[in-house]
């Protein structure tokens, strides 16, 4: 390990303190919004985990979190919490891997399109079975506070950087990287391609899945519409780019500004955030497609340019 | 039998979106995830000449087929040619378009729901019933399909027997060997990509005529639109009407036999069965 990276790792593990810590110093306010920060930081980072290398994308994070939702809702009152959440994850995974199964072998348009049906699919077939057994929403009862809701979320996501920081060192995460570049290339290199990408898919599903699980206290009333709002997957795709999916603390940089930008939106003009995700969208393909941390490092790569004269 | 006669007066106007969506994708090669909003905003069309002025639909299509053709020619040439310019490979360029055209339907749904309202917008056009072998229908969905296959027919004949259908096919092909054998590939990317746009708008005034729809329903016509390019294969005219018709008769036996909140299902099941076992499309060829 290089000095730098130990330097970076020393950093990360005192914000993931400092971020731990918000409930001991923070309002109410500030940890809910914490809350929201956090949640779209695990779903983001690990969407970026795999079409960051692959670009491939995904949209279906709506559709893993509402899956999640509705494991919590449906076991909470005869399995344990933390059972729950891995259940939810090894559920992501399965969901996951049936979709890449059928869709990664083919070109990415069939995997971007199947994913943006996905939650709606999902959503469909479980307000169905909801009318055929006469059941409406579930109430989700639990002991959890919102502290600790968010102090699982931030375990979460320390969890996601570490497995996001290992697949970069590992076989795996070279082989995706190639993929990205040139499948061509990486299919005649000997690298089973739709297995990479199936294996990378089932992370991002499964975390997503435990993101939803942990969440699902939180909303008490958990029904379809709600657990499977497409507009879930929009915001964490376009918050992933924003920061730079090439980076793995690319996302983060991205969840901040948007999340507060978009709770003011939201508050203010409720009736343009539509509206307002467009226009990010475009601002993204035209202006900074490598995100806020292209930027970043495009500026750090002046200022040392600057220092060499 | 009456269901899959309402089915195939459905499918018959999903084939005309779904061909604009085929012109645009498989010709000027731009994965178009606005499709639906450009079918929505030609059903606002549609209804507000019929409130406002009592005109009918099929009057009013030619009005939304030039101003479509304008617009989507404008948003070709502006938005979208960059990216082809800027794009190393097709892939790259898929991806941007997604990403575009998508900001591009969230912008559109955001500016309709500002202009319109989030309301449920519906006409009463030709509601009175018809009868055909023995069973009743509304007139205005015979109507919608009899339009919707006049055009498919003219836009068919035109692809396969004229020139300039030739090399709209020639680009569809390769647009690098088009460019070689003298067609300007730039402009007719853009024509392509300009008549998909007026085809869909097209389909969406007459889907108006029976359908209800709000500002926000065009992402399910753009998800059927694309299912229905896919099942019949990219470019294939022929395939897309028959694949449409398929989804439209599968479509409305779900809704009426099992639950009508079941059609995206449906239409899902139909995809993952192309996926598995024709990823080429229904009668395309597998290529290496």
């Amino acid at each position: 390990m290089r000095g730098t990276e130990i330097q970076s790792l020393a950093i990360a593990a005192i914000l993931l303190v400092i971020a731990f810590c918000l409930p001991y110093y923070g309002s109410d306010y500030l940890l809910s919004l914490g809350i929201t920060i956090a949640m779209f930081t695990v779903l983001a980072t690990s969407w970026a985990l795999f079409s960051g290398p692959t670009h491939y994308i995904s949209l279906a994070t709506a559709a893993f979190f509402g899956l999640g939702t509705y494991t919590t809702g449906l076991g909470f009152e005869t399995l344990p919490f933390w059972a729950l959440i891995l259940l939810a994850g090894v559920l992501g995974a399965v969901l996951a891997a049936l979709v890449g199964l059928a869709t990664l072998r083919l070109s990415g348009v069939y995997f971007v399109i199947f994913t943006l049906g996905l939650a709606e699919l999902i959503r469909q077939v479980i307000t169905w079975g909801q009318n055929m057994t006469g059941q409406k929403g579930l109430y989700v009862l639990t002991d959890f506070t919102e502290p600790n809701l968010y102090q699982m979320l931030v375990v979460l996501g320390a969890v996601v950087f570490l497995t996001g920081w290992l697949i970069g060192r590992s076989r795996l995460g070279f082989a995706l990287r190639i993929i990205g570049d040139d499948e061509v290339v990486a299919a005649h290199s000997g690298i089973n391609t739709a297995q990479a990408k199936v294996l990378l898919f089932m992370v991002s599903g499964a975390v997503a899945a435990m993101t939803g699980a942990i969440l699902a206290p939180r909303y008490v009333y958990i029904e379809p519409s709600l657990a499977f709002t497409p507009l879930l997957s929009f915001q964490v795709v376009i918050m992933a780019l924003l920061g730079g999916v090439h980076r793995l603390w690319g996302p983060i940089v991205g969840v901040i500004p948007f999340t507060l930008i978009w709770e003011s939106i939201s508050a203010n003009f409720p009736n343009q955030v539509t509206l307002f995700l467009g226009i990010v969208f475009l601002v993204i393909v035209y202006f900074i497609p490598r995100g806020f941390a292209g930027l970043i490092e495009k500026w750090r790569d002046w200022a040392k340019s600057k220092e060499a004269f | 039998m009456d269901i899959i006669i309402i089915g195939l007066l459905l499918g018959g106007t999903y084939a005309l979106i779904a061909l604009g969506l085929n012109l645009q994708y498989g010709v000027a090669r731009i994965m178009n995830l606005a499709n639906g909003e450009v079918l929505v905003a030609g059903g606002f069309t549609a209804f507000w000449f019929y409130t406002a002025g009592n005109i009918s639909p099929l009057l009013t299509i030619f009005i939304v087929a030039p101003l479509a053709f304008a617009a989507n020619w404008l948003i070709y040439r502006i938005m979208l040619e960059p990216l082809v310019r800027r794009a190393k490979s097709r892939g790259q360029l898929e991806v941007d378009s997604i990403l575009a055209t998508f900001g591009m339907s969230f912008i559109a749904v955001g500016l309709m729901l500002w202009a319109f309202g989030g309301d449920y917008f519906n006409y009463s056009f030709l509601a009175v019933p018809v009868t055909i072998l023995g069973d009743t229908y509304a007139q205005n969905r015979v109507v919608a399909f009899v339009a919707a296959v006049i055009i498919s027919v003219l836009l068919y004949l035109w692809i396969t027997y004229s020139r300039s259908g030739l090399s709209l096919r020639a680009l569809s092909v390769s647009p690098q060997s088009a460019g070689l054998v003298g067609i300007n590939v730039r402009q007719r990317s853009a024509i392509a990509f300009a008549l998909g746009g007026a085809i869909t708008a097209v389909g969406g005034a007459l889907i108006s005529s029976f359908l209800t729809l709000d500002a926000s329903a065009g992402v399910a016509f753009t998800l059927k639109a694309l299912i229905i390019v896919i099942m019949g294969g990219v470019g294939d005219v022929r395939g897309t009407i028959i694949a449409a018709l398929l989804l439209g008769v599968v479509e409305t036996l779900v809704a009426s036999l099992i639950d009508p909140g079941l059609t995206l299902a449906a239409a899902y099941t139909l995809f993952i069965l192309i996926l598995l076992f024709r990823p080429q499309g229904l009668f395309g060829r597998r290529t290496s």
